[in-house]
């Protein structure tokens, strides 16, 4: 089985065994996560944000043999983003003297990047044409002739690429059989 | 799972964009950069004409020994060889 399709918990154990390309894929796997809560939910400036980035990647790896339950590794590291981007908001408004930090990081921004991050597991099982066009094209924000010119495929083609792939995703988020995607990683 | 219609998914792929490639990057290479420091801080406990050289100046010590003192955390070493 490939590092990629691994369950969380499996994942953890790898990374916990000293598997340093489980390490990496762990990293790959949450990266998106711990930056759209620090930059997004918490709007830290962008060298506040990488420092609670590397932070969060520093502590996880240290603490991953007192994790209690490996399968909740997501939300563990959730959290713990959340509180060190609370802390270094506070540090700051300490520093400007402008008291407590405005609101930030609600459970409704929280909640939505655990379902966007769920529609991105949820893509990953996608075929690589698919979550390779699908992830250019919203969130890297690449143009058609940029994802054409990069997959190799026709810029005239993509729009009804991303209909389709966007269609398959939706049929696998609401629970439904998507269309045959022999090369699904999962 | 919410009922999601494709603008709705759009929204939430795009609400993930990656973070910068240095930055996972770096944080990839943590487990390297434990071993690093590990390496290091038991060097500078076996030898203390080492240790004397990294409390002296540690950039230069670190370079001098081959190491590349702006890949490792410099703050956490300079803690861990005043314990």
């Amino acid at each position: 089985m490939q590092l990629a399709s691994l369950p969380d918990a499996h994942l953890v154990a790898r990374c916990r065994a000293g598997d340093e390309n489980a390490w990496r894929e762990l990293v790959s796997r949450f990266s998106r996560y711990v930056f759209a809560i620090c930059s997004q939910a918490f709007r830290l400036r962008q060298e506040d944000a990488e420092e609670v980035f590397q932070e969060v990647f520093s502590r996880t790896f240290e603490h991953l043999d007192r994790l209690r339950d490996d399968e909740a590794i997501r939300p563990w590291i959730g959290q713990l983003t959340r509180r060190l981007c609370i802390d270094r908001l506070r540090a700051s408004s300490r520093e400007e003297l402008a008291g407590e930090p405005a609101a930030a990081g609600s459970d409704e921004t929280m909640e939505q990047l655990d379902e966007a991050f769920a529609v991105h597991e949820a893509m990953a099982t996608l075929s690589e044409n698919c979550r390779e066009v699908l992830d250019r094209f919203f969130a890297r924000d690449e143009s058609y002739q940029t994802i054409g010119a990069e997959l190799g495929i026709p810029a005239g083609t993509i729009a009804s690429r991303i209909s389709r792939c966007l269609g398959k995703l939706r049929e696998l988020l609401e629970g439904r059989k998507p269309g045959p995607d022999p090369s699904s990683r999962r | 799972m919410t009922a999601y219609d494709e603008q709705k998914i759009a929204e939430l792929i795009r609400a993930l964009p990656p973070a910068p490639e240095a930055w996972v990057q770096a944080a990839q290479e943590l487990p390297l950069v434990r071993h690093q420091l590990d390496d290091i801080v038991a060097r500078a406990e076996a030898d203390l004409e080492f240790r004397r050289a990294l409390i002296d100046d540690l950039e230069r010590a670190l370079r001098h020994e081959g190491y590349e003192p702006e890949q490792l955390p410099l703050e956490e070493l300079r803690r861990r060889l005043a314990d």
